[in-house]
């Protein structure tokens, strides 16, 4: 179970947080095509590389955070 | 008793027995006498019992290999225990052993007809035969099981409280408690680090406890040393089964007083790697006779356990540990008959004999006459733990074994023998070079340098062939039809021959496999590699992994008043709840005739405050939120971006800037999670605190005809009437005597009914004042089932039962809720797709003509032999005398008065009729706004 520095509590155990997804923009609800919109929900890029992510400090601080993480070696990196 | 009980040695320098506690214990029914310290196989073995189970393909009889846990012929059951490793566990008074795989005796096995037919049965046997057609699988299916292997279980359940677990934060884990791993823990120690020692047998020592005079002195030397350092704690009998990211370690402890076994999650700064090394078997024809052993098994036999291995042995040997076991032999007055030696080119052709060996036949062609043939070919690095932390051995044929690479990552070292060799005061000093670099946090820089390795002849198989995997009946012939079917790589032939796949993972298996298909491919065992090995390390029980549960119960403050009056407990996610109290129906009429209370505590209330509320409320919810008055409530449907229905509840504003939520009772986390989401990620603009109260306050439902009449007598400075405190409106007040209580009047149950919701601490009392105060009244406590069964009758939908996730606002009936006029709302796109392209399925209100008939939850509705519907609630309804449902159809069949055909489990099909609206009871809502 690999750790994750949170910039509030300090570095703790994966299983406190929730994984909130890719960081991605949310398109404009009101012109967003169907294309757009179901990208937004369902299409991941997966890079096996850096990802730039949000977790959930569920059990600690319970704020959203930004973290860049490696998807093969679980490495955790601030968000530049 | 066995005639062969002689086997038994005089006591021994380094014997683990305590001859002054004799033993009884049984093996297939027959008593059998060993002493404390023997394990169950030294016992067997002392009493002469040479087969201890039939082979798991071909039910050939073996017997000791190893003498270790890696032992693959003897694994046995105890009493209810399948599968217990015979070599390795301790022997108790009493205990009841039988061999597996044996039917219907361990002497006279029918299935061994399977040995016969065995050129049917090599690799890919049955992936060929009985794939196709595919309809005959179960029968297949059915037939394999019974060859399959693995004890028998009770099914007794009750069993889960005797696993604990336990979290340990050391510096310094050090994983084998060798001369490597002792000096690697007290090196750590001496450096500050807390460290634990984990071994896998019931002592410290490793191969020095078989050892001469000079390692047995070495060994209490270290044993003492460990015992007075401080800041070691050793594991016995236990294992660290796998390493995870960030040296997260699992560690399973055997050896315990009050429970079998203790999962032990270990976070470690660092691993230190010591678990020696494992001798290799050898491949020649009849290498699974019993009789048939390893240099290490005799060695064990003798030394720890004073057992004499046989009478007559021939011993093949390539190395001074192979030659410390002829000595070994002969002082325990086995005849050495022939000792071959591998490093002079001499080499084994075959075993003879049938169920046991009877002789051999060397490479040169002579025939010796013995019981017993021990090899000692060579070793292998169980690098499995390395694996797991990420690196990949390399192959040294100058040692032929595979090693650790030089570059491990950072936090985990290698001490000892798996890093090369050594004398035992090498290796015990290179583990305090590398338990000292461990606790000083070294990373790959500050680590020490691997031992040197010794040559050793590179042999693995003799001109014959024979069982490459023991465990699995893979012969060396099966890994060549394998290569030359194709699957030609050490991974592939893992698969398809089930090689390495066994209760040893490989770790007598892998390098057998390897080399054997580096002959067949013509490829270098380095090309090969190994395949990669995951956790378990070892064999470990289900019940140490599902262990004891450390997740917490919530009830609610009344819960002493549920208990004490018989509630039937409900599990509700984390809470648990009243179900009823004996009779829902009668708590149903109850509520329709006068008045009930209901806890319902656990329901999801979240305090919002700010200037920016409204702004959340229209975008969480589907409805509209900027003109709710002060005082007044809001029934609010959340949907999901997918436009799926994902919360619902009533939301009411109790001040300028103050808000309550309330949430269902199961989505309370998510919606405060989702609402922290909204506010974190895309309005942190946006001035709203949010704060959970739903265990500050205790929650009661007072509902019937007559709860206006019971609260007037309970309530202080809030005006009743219907004029002053019309429906979906909030008060704040005093009841019972509870200054601060908040008031509700809603209708989930369709009736006349106000939601309290008082301090929690003063829950029981409020509770209690209710049915004191009410008693003339009628009023009783009802649970969870009566308050379904209300909601059902009066067509309120719960998120969860009666949608699900792909239910969409449109489908449940929800459309007038949703205001598309909004600019934005959470799911808003989907929604608005929803409503243009029109939905498929619709929520409706269902009758069964036969009103006696409740359709089972989740029956199918049909139209001939197409699904075009399914029932989400059914319930006998009280108030109608007749059954009542809510269901799912096609938009085409939602029409009011349309007969569909309901499909039961059991196959009947009824007829049930679509209502004209949700509610069954009171569609116009006149008793709920009395």
């Amino acid at each position: 179970m690999f750790q994750i520095p949170c910039p509030h509590c300090g570095l703790r155990n994966v299983a406190e947080f929730r994984h909130a997804g890719e960081r991605r923009p949310r398109p404009d609800p009101r012109t967003a095509t169907p294309e757009q919109w179901r990208s937004y929900l369902y299409t991941y890029d997966n890079h096996a590389d850096w990802t730039r992510e949000t977790w959930y400090h569920r059990l600690g601080c319970r704020r959203y955070i930004g973290v860049e993480r490696h998807t093969v070696t679980n490495e955790i990196r601030p968000v530049s | 008793m066995s005639p062969l009980a002689t086997h038994r040695l005089d006591p021994q320098p380094g014997e683990l027995l305590d001859r002054s506690r004799p033993l009884s214990f049984t093996f297939e029914g027959n008593p059998y006498t060993g002493f404390a310290g023997d394990s169950i196989a030294s016992a067997l073995a002392a009493a002469g019992v040479r087969v201890f189970s039939r082979s798991f393909k071909y039910h050939r009889p073996r017997g000791i290999l190893t003498a270790s846990h890696l032992d693959p012929g003897c694994t046995v059951q105890v009493g209810d225990e399948p599968n217990v490793r015979a070599a390795a566990r301790g022997l108790a008074e009493g205990m009841a052993v039988h061999a597996q795989n044996a039917w219907p005796s361990l002497r006279l096995d029918v299935r061994a007809a399977n040995g016969v037919v065995g050129r049917f049965l090599t690799a890919g046997f049955y992936y060929k035969t009985f794939m196709a057609p595919q309809r005959l699988w179960p029968a297949y299916e059915r037939v394999l099981g019974t060859f399959a292997p693995g004890g028998r279980m009770s099914g007794a359940v009750d069993t889960l409280a005797e696993y604990d677990q336990r979290y340990a934060h050391p510096d310094v884990v050090v994983a084998g408690g060798g001369p490597a791993g002792m000096g690697a823990a007290l090196a750590a120690a001496q450096a500050g680090a807390e460290v634990m020692l984990v071994e896998q047998e019931h002592e410290l020592g490793g191969h020095l406890r078989w050892g001469g005079p000079a390692e047995l002195v070495l060994l209490q030397d270290l044993r003492a040393a460990v015992a007075a350092a401080p800041g070691i704690e050793v594991l016995l009998d236990s294992v660290v089964v796998g390493r995870f990211d960030g040296n997260w370690l699992s560690i399973v402890q055997r050896d315990l007083p009050h429970v079998e076994e203790r999962l032990i999650k270990a976070r470690a700064a660092a691993l230190v790697v010591a678990p020696g090394l494992v001798e290799r078997p050898y491949v020649f024809a009849g290498n699974d006779l019993p009789g048939v052993m390893l240099g290490t098994a005799v060695r064990r036999l003798i030394n720890l356990y004073a057992v004499r291995p046989g009478t007559q042995a021939v011993v093949l040997t390539a190395n001074p540990e192979g030659d410390a076991g002829v000595a070994d032999l002969q002082r325990a007055g086995v005849e050495v008959a022939a000792v071959l030696d591998a490093r002079r080119g001499e080499d084994l052709r075959r075993a003879l004999g049938r169920g046991g060996v009877t002789g051999v036949e060397t490479a040169d062609g002579r025939r010796v006459a013995c019981d017993t043939v021990v090899t000692s070919i060579g070793w292998t690095a169980p690098t499995s733990l390395l694996n797991m932390a990420g690196d990949r051995p390399w192959y040294d044929p100058s040692a032929a074994r595979f090693r650790p690479s030089d570059d491990l990552p950072e936090g985990v070292l290698a001490a000892g023998g798996i890093s090369g060799d050594g004398t035992v005061e090498e290796l015990v000093e290179h583990g305090r070079s590398v338990g000292a670099a461990a606790a000083a946090g070294h990373g790959a820089a500050g680590r020490p340098a691997a031992l040197p390795v010794r040559a050793h002849p590179e042999r693995f198989r003799a001109s014959t062939h024979g069982i490459v995997d023991y465990s699995e009946d893979v012969s060396s012939k099966d890994i060549i039809a394998a290569a030359a079917e194709g699957y030609d790589s050490s991974e592939l032939v893992k698969r398809y021959t089930t090689a390495t796949m066994g209760p040893s993972q490989g770790k007598l298996e892998t390098v057998n496999t390897v080399a054997v298909l580096a002959e067949a491919t013509g490829r270098p065992i380095a090309d090969l590699g190994t395949t990669v090995w995951r956790p378990p390390y070892a064999p470990i029980s289900l019940g140490a992994l599902a262990g004891r549960v450390h997740e917490p119960v919530r009830h609610s403050p009344m819960q002493p008043w549920h208990e004490a009056h018989g509630a039937a407990q409900l599990i509700a996610g984390a809470w648990i709840r009243p179900d009823h109290y004996g009779d829902p129906q009668a708590e149903a009429r109850g509520v329709r005739e006068a008045v009930g209370i209901i806890d319902v505590t656990p329901l999801g209330k979240l305090d919002l405050r700010g200037p920016d509320v409204p702004k959340l409320l229209n975008l969480v919810y589907v409805n509209k939120w900027s003109k709710l008055a002060e005082g007044s409530v809001r029934y609010g449907v959340m949907c999901a971006e997918d436009g799926v229905v994902m919360d619902d509840g009533v939301t009411g504003r109790l001040g300028s800037e103050r808000y309550l939520m309330s949430t269902t009772s199961s989505g309370a986390a998510t919606v405060w999670e989702h609402l922290e989401n909204w506010l974190q990620t895309e309005h942190p603009d946006w001035q709203v605190h949010v704060t959970p109260l739903t265990t500050y306050y205790a929650s009661i439902n007072v509902a019937g005809p007559r709860s206006r009449e019971l609260l007037a007598r309970v309530t202080e400075g809030i005006d009743l009437s219907p004029e002053a405190f019309p429906y979906m409106r909030v008060r704040t007040g005093r009841i019972a005597g509870v200054d601060e209580c908040l008031m509700w009047r809603i209708g989930f149950t369709g009736e006349l009914s106000y939601e309290l919701h008082v301090p929690a601490s003063y829950g029981l009392q409020a509770w209690e004042a209710l049915l004191s105060v009410g008693a003339d009244l009628g009023c009783a406590a009802f649970g969870v089932e009566a308050q379904r069964i209300l909601r059902l009758e009066k067509g309120h939908l719960i998120v969860g039962q009666d949608t699900d996730g792909l239910t969409r606002a449109y489908d449940a009936a929800l459309g007038p809720m949703v205001k598309l006029d909004k600019d934005d709302f959470v799911g808003r796109p989907e929604l608005f797709w929803q409503e243009q392209l029109g939905e498929q399925t619709r929520l409706v209100a269902l009758q069964p003509v036969d009103g006696t008939i409740v359709p089972a939850e989740a029956s199918q509705i049909v139209r001939r032999n197409a699904i075009v519907g399914r029932i989400t609630s059914s319930r006998m309804s009280p108030t109608l005398g007749r059954s009542v449902c809510l269901g799912y159809v096609e938009v085409g069949l939602a029409e009011p008065g349309t007969v569909v055909t309901v499909l039961l489990p059991d196959g009947r099909r009824i007829a049930a009729a679509v209502q004209p609206q949700l509610a069954h009871v009171d569609p116009e809502g006149e008793r709920l706004r009395a």
